[in-house]
């Protein structure tokens, strides 16, 4: 089970819709950092940076052999990130979200009102 | 088929509200509010859902996809403090299949002119309750919340 500064560096290594993209890539199989900035309108560079987040995150591992840096999805801890209990937080995550614009909108409504 | 497997957590949620604690409270107090943003999952259709407000008191939701799988929330309230502190326990079935029990604490802090909110979960999540097409879903739901929250955070 991933503990919470870890869960805590997956959800914000997740919260990029490049980073997204990139585990959405490597969850076909590995890839080399070529192969995984082609798709992408994007630097080298700000791809490595990206790469490292989710290197620390521990989503991802990346090993060089010979002249190329193959990148591989750790799939203990996208298992654990997407458990159960992830999922339910999700939820709750998503009904906190809703009450804030139910609130949002009430007050607007009052406000009219007032 | 069936694997045995039970998983235990607990996972916490800060929020802060610009509206005083009353209102939040409201909001979980009130069926015709909390209908508003409890169960609205997207082409979910609520088949039921009632609210007994009160210490012992229970609250049941049932709903899912069009004839999909049906998912039931069983609530019984065991503390409320109005305006600050609500506690329940509840579990929750899909296809009459139990698939976790909760014991959940919701506090509410004045904060300026708005409202702290905490929300503690306890549970335990049984068997893995992992369909591959709820999988893809899940995970892409789970995506797009985190995204949406943690966005707001920053």
């Amino acid at each position: 089970m991933l503990n919470h500064p870890q869960l805590d560096l997956v959800f914000q290594a997740l919260a990029d819709p490049t980073r997204r993209d990139m585990v959405e890539r490597l969850g076909r199989g590995p890839a080399s950092v070529s192969e995984l900035a082609a798709p992408l309108d994007m630097s080298l560079p700000a791809v490595l940076q990206h790469l490292q987040v989710l290197e620390a995150s521990g989503l991802v591992s990346s090993e060089k052999t010979g002249r190329v840096r193959m990148v591989r999805i750790e799939p203990k801890v996208m298992e654990n990130a997407e458990s159960w209990f992830t999922k339910r937080r999700a939820v709750w995550e998503r009904r906190f979200d809703r009450l804030g614009e139910f609130l949002a909108e009430e007050e607007k409504t009052a406000r009219r009102k007032r | 088929m069936s694997q045995r497997n039970s998983q235990h957590d607990t996972f916490t949620i800060e929020r802060r509200y610009p509206v005083p604690p009353a209102r939040v409270f409201d909001a979980f107090a009130d069926q015709a509010k909390k209908a508003r943003w409890f169960g609205c999952v997207e082409g979910w259709e609520v088949a039921e859902h009632t609210i007994d407000f009160r210490v012992g008191g229970r609250e049941v939701w049932r709903g899912g996809p069009p004839k999909g799988t049906q998912h039931r929330n069983d609530t019984v309230y065991h503390d409320i403090v109005p305006n600050e502190r609500i506690v329940w326990s509840y579990t929750m079935h899909v296809d009459e299949r139990p698939i976790s029990v909760s014991l959940t604490t919701l506090e509410l802090r004045p904060d300026g002119s708005g409202t702290q909110l905490r929300f503690v979960e306890q549970g335990v999540y049984l068997d893995h309750y992992d369909g591959a097409a709820d999988r893809v879903r899940g995970t892409n739901d789970l995506l797009d919340s985190l995204d949406r929250a943690l966005r707001k955070e920053r």
